[in-house]
């Protein structure tokens, strides 16, 4: 249990959401996440998960409640989502890395332009990074000459450069072929030791057992049940967690 | 029981002649069933009764020598005699005889500049300045009027020079247009967004020439009292927003082939919209359509052609200023057409060429 | 839980707000464009009154004063403007109906050909297109003007097949002369279609009851001459034509294609059937090779295997481009004006040096294209629909 601080990093306070006006996407969501603090999010497909994380960023913007993050609520102000985006960091399904640059440039774009680092320090701060993802030797490769694993391992470094607070992972690798997820897996478990507050929507059960404080079960856009790993999959309260984990735990 | 035999590897070894070479390949390709046969037979013969009797009149009796009693007396062989006495005036129109090495130092430099852009090793940061420099020499030679050089209005460039001045330069002018009105299309908001659309569709639906005639005959309205716009600018600036509402939706759909997911992962960088365009979106997008950005400057070379209409005298009408007026060479006026069809020919076969070539180029990178 | 409707979305304004910024943006463009429109607008109102030009379409109703040289129905010099615009339009639309239906039966054939076994058609598909592609279509239809009108013979010497002239005077034939028959042999041709339609759908009901195929091209062709022939022959059977004989200058009577037409149609046609070939290619190297294979696999011979499963596929990525060079076929159509074919933009030249309403011909020139444009691509658009695949 990494519950450190006093005040949540993250606060969902009765939020909702809807796609068009018929589709009610996410549903009375309330949820803190502690500093420090690692959820894996699951759920069956079209339950909002994505939707869930893809909102802590403003990538998605949501119409009835309240969204804070790191004490700065979440609203139309502009200057609320830049200061939001600088403290989150973001890995994607599809890694999105930029193919017209090279890996190291991936990395030095938004602290060059963003942060205003001089080339130097940004690369330098760059290759901290790519170490630490074990792929500094490919930094002056482009991301179309790597393979599936090595490019979300990028994808991930480049996240970090921006010593985010929170790291939001969606199906990180759910794109990848099975024997390159194992690579990946390490990185956020490694990632996971240092202190950083992790949301992650994935399938990976064994991920989940292995680091995450908190699992949250969504289903058509409402949070189900949350508990400890160990509880929720030896012990799942509800029908549907019941259902799902028979699903995907079976084969 | 399993009996096992030991696996022995066998060495590759050549096909047998009939699925392979030049015998083969005639079969399958000409030969393959009886229907093709007889096709190929047909077509065969047709072609060695009509490409002989072309070659006679095209090439073995035809008139080379500008001497038009000659081509008068020759009724069996084509009169190339028209191109060898009127060449000059159909490559260089009413420029002046004795001035015409000017334009051909400011074509020949205008096209060296613009196959060197077509190569890959040239995009470096040095090739804009030198496209300034060349336009800049180019503009010199032709106009005159400085380091002592007898100046030549406007209204007598003509020919080639002419096409490929119009050409190159619309086509540098309708670029930045062609990118804030494609941006502009895309936009979220809706009245911007209304009003590129409005502007490609109302150009796109109508024809070229009512916008030259709207140029030609409006533009001088348009502007304040007392100004005089040389004929060249208004056929100038016609061609040019002509051609920006098509290389709009050529770029347009570059940036819709970009996926979603690179402007998101922008943003979550903490990119703003117009560093997101400038370092993410606009670089892969416009790699992806130069084809499509050729097959609009092919388009735009042959348009030129229509300035006849509003009397600039580029190739065809320098060829009708030169002929018409001459009794002599009028009736072999069509000798000197197929020559104007050839050098536009030569321009466009090999610009598409370069196209695919580069197409072919932007897919391969695409595998790993 | 029920799914409400999203809240109304309250924006509060204040310059960190996007909502804010997007319409500030907007205002200011707009600001801009009217701005520009207003500053052109003053300036044309300035210089027109200077020159004396006056504006307004009141022309439109005055007597223009000069001859067409073809039409489809009579006209003078008397006639009103609006009446010689008429004429230009149906002109247009003359050459640019027929030149659209022959471009794309020519392109079609291109296009399938560059498909086919034989090497020497492929081959011959491929000199058409880059050779027609790759030369301006102005200097073309110059081109074919100018054969059509010197390497012809004079009218005296016209190239005669039975009683057809072809000549520098154009292309003569023989026109029935309108009488009732041929009223009512329309009526057949318009009841032979409805029989067509209805034949067609009792066919396709057959075929799905009892799996028996019955003829869907022969029979329904055989029902419409069949019910035109009855409708000629009601009319009392008229067989009299009006044949073109040799005058004294050029051929009298009978129907007659000016060489001006002659050439907009066949240099029109020829350049455009380059491009639709082009698309028609394009269309059938889209569909996956699996999918002939497959057709194969289940059975189908490759006639069927070609209209069930090939083309339905290759139409959907064939219209939107076949629309397209529809369009550039029509506009193309505007330079007849080189070659003195009086199609609207001739006459709006005619009547602008006349009248000297620079603006107001031009801008009817511009809206009759864009009204043709919007007709073909609402029609197109239509029937790009019945073609779609559709998908999730």
């Amino acid at each position: 249990m990494a519950e450190t601080q006093s005040s949540p990093i993250i606060t969902f306070d009765k939020v909702n959401k809807w796609y068009g006006n018929n589709f009610h996407v996410l549903r009375d969501i309330d949820l803190s996440v502690a500093k420090g603090e690692r959820i894996v999010i699951c759920g069956p497909s079209g339950s909002g998960k994505s939707t869930l994380i893809r909102c802590i960023n403003r990538l998605e913007e949501h119409q009835q409640g309240h969204l804070i993050v790191d004490g700065v609520e979440l609203t139309d102000d502009i200057k609320a989502i830049d200061q939001v985006r600088k403290e989150v960091g973001m890995v994607f399904q599809q890694f999105n890395l930029f193919p017209h640059l090279t890996v190291l440039e991936n990395l030095t774009l938004s602290p060059m332009w963003v942060g205003k680092l001089p080339k130097k320090e940004a690369e330098e701060k760059a290759m901290i990074q790519l170490k630490r993802v074990r792929i500094a030797e490919q930094a002056n490769k482009y991301p179309l000459q790597l393979s599936g694993g090595q490019q979300q391992r990028v994808a991930i470094a480049r996240a970090l450069c921006l010593k985010p607070k929170i790291m939001l992972f969606d199906e990180p690798t759910s794109a990848l072929d099975p024997e390159m997820i194992k690579e990946v897996l390490d990185v956020m478990i490694a990632m996971a030791s240092e202190g950083i507050t992790m949301l992650c929507v994935t399938h990976e059960m064994g991920f989940a057992k292995a680091v995450a404080d908190r699992v949250i079960f969504m289903d058509q856009g409402q949070i189900v049940e949350q508990n400890n790993p160990h509880d929720f999959f030896n012990n799942p309260q509800s029908e549907r967690s019941k259902d799902f984990l028979s699903k995907i735990l079976g084969h | 029981m399993t009996s096992t035999t030991l696996f022995q590897p066998i060495a590759a070894r050549p096909a047998p002649i009939n699925t392979s070479g030049p015998v083969a390949w005639v079969k399958t390709n000409l030969l393959s069933d009886w229907k093709t046969s007889l096709s190929t037979l047909i077509i065969s013969g047709l072609l060695l009764w009509y490409i002989p009797q072309l070659l006679s009149w095209a090439v073995f009796h035809a008139t080379w020598v500008p001497n038009h009693e000659v081509c008068h007396n020759n009724h069996v062989g084509a009169c190339w005699g028209l191109i060898a006495e009127k060449y000059r005036i159909i490559i260089f129109g009413r420029y002046p005889y004795e001035e015409q090495w000017r334009p051909l130092i400011a074509t020949i430099l205008l096209t060296g500049l613009l196959v060197l852009s077509c190569v890959r090793a040239a995009w470096k940061t040095w090739l804009p300045i030198l496209w300034v420099v060349v336009f800049t020499v180019f503009f010199m030679l032709m106009y005159g009027n400085v380091l002592g050089l007898e100046k030549v209005e406007t209204n007598r460039w003509g020919g080639l020079p002419l096409t490929i001045l119009l050409s190159s330069v619309s086509l540098v002018l309708c670029f930045p247009i062609a990118l804030v009105v494609a941006l502009g299309r895309r936009s979220n908001l809706p009245a911007i967004r209304t009003f590129c659309t409005i502007y490609v569709e109302l150009i796109r639906g109508v024809p070229l020439i009512s916008v030259l005639f709207m140029a030609s005959f409006m533009f001088p309205l348009f502007m304040p009292p007392g100004t005089d716009i040389d004929v060249l600018i208004r056929v100038l600036v016609g061609i040019t927003l002509f051609a920006a509402a098509y290389m709009a939706e050529v770029i347009r759909g570059g940036l819709q082939a970009i996926p979603k997911g690179q402007v998101e992962a922008a943003a979550t960088l903490g990119l703003s919209y117009w560093q997101t365009q400038r370092k993410i979106v606009l670089p892969q997008a416009l790699a992806m359509v130069v084809p499509g950005i050729m097959n609009n400057f092919i388009s735009t070379f042959k348009d030129t052609s229509l300035v006849t209409i509003v009397s600039l005298y580029e190739l065809t009408g320098a060829l009708k200023l030169g002929v018409n007026s001459d009794a002599n060479w009028r009736p072999f006026i069509i000798e000197g057409y197929l020559f104007i069809a050839l050098i536009y020919f030569v321009f466009c076969f090999s610009m598409s060429r370069y196209s695919r070539w580069v197409e072919k180029q932007v897919n391969k990178s695409k595998l790993r | 839980m029920s799914t409400d409707k999203p809240p109304h979305k309250k924006n509060y304004w204040s310059w960190r707000s996007q909502a804010f910024r997007g319409l500030l943006y907007q205002v200011l463009a707009l600001a801009a464009i009217c701005f520009v429109v207003w500053f052109l607008a003053h300036n044309t109102l300035v210089n027109m009154r200077n020159r004396g030009i006056q504006s307004g379409f009141d022309f439109l109703t005055q007597p223009s004063g000069f001859a067409i040289g073809e039409s489809l129905y009579p006209f003078d010099s008397e006639e009103p403007y609006w009446h010689a615009f008429l004429i230009g339009i149906s002109n247009t639309l003359r050459v640019a109906i027929v030149g659209i239906i022959l471009s794309t039966m020519l392109g079609t054939l291109l296009g399938i050909g560059r498909f086919s076994r034989n090497a020497l058609v492929r081959g011959l598909c491929l000199t058409y297109v880059e050779t027609f592609r790759n030369i301006p279509v102005l200097l073309q239809l110059l081109l074919w003007y100018v054969v059509l009108t010197e390497v012809l013979p004079n009218s005296a010497d016209a190239w005669q097949v039975g009683s057809v002239f072809l000549s520098k005077g154009g292309l003569n034939f023989p026109i029935p002369v309108w009488a009732a028959g041929q009223f009512w042999a329309a009526i057949g041709v318009l009841v032979g279609v409805i029989g067509f339609w209805f034949y067609r759908r009792w066919a396709i009901r057959q075929f799905e009851a009892t799996g028996k195929p019955r003829s869907m091209f022969w029979v329904p062709v055989v029902i419409v001459i069949a019910c035109s022939l009855l409708g000629w022959a009601l009319g009392g059977a008229p067989i009299a034509l009006n044949r073109p004989i040799k005058g004294d200058f050029s051929i009298e009577n009978g129907g007659a294609l000016t060489p001006e037409f002659l050439a907009v149609l066949i240099g029109l046609t020829l350049y455009t059937a380059s491009f639709i070939a082009e698309v028609v290619r394009g269309g059938i190297a889209s569909v996956p090779r699996g999918q002939g294979e497959a057709a194969s696999a289940l059975g189908l011979n490759r006639q069927q295997e070609m209209s069930l499963v090939m083309l339905p596929q290759a139409l959907r990525v064939i219209i939107p481009p076949l629309t397209n060079q529809y369009l550039n076929l029509t506009k193309n159509s505007s330079l007849a004006v080189a070659i003195g074919y009086p199609d609207v933009v001739s006459i709006a030249n005619t009547s602008l040096n006349q009248t000297g309403r620079a603006v107001e011909c031009i801008s009817l020139v511009m809206l009759v294209y864009l009204a043709t444009s919007l007709a073909t691509t609402l029609l197109m658009g239509w029937y790009n629909k019945r073609a779609t695949i559709k998908e999730r």
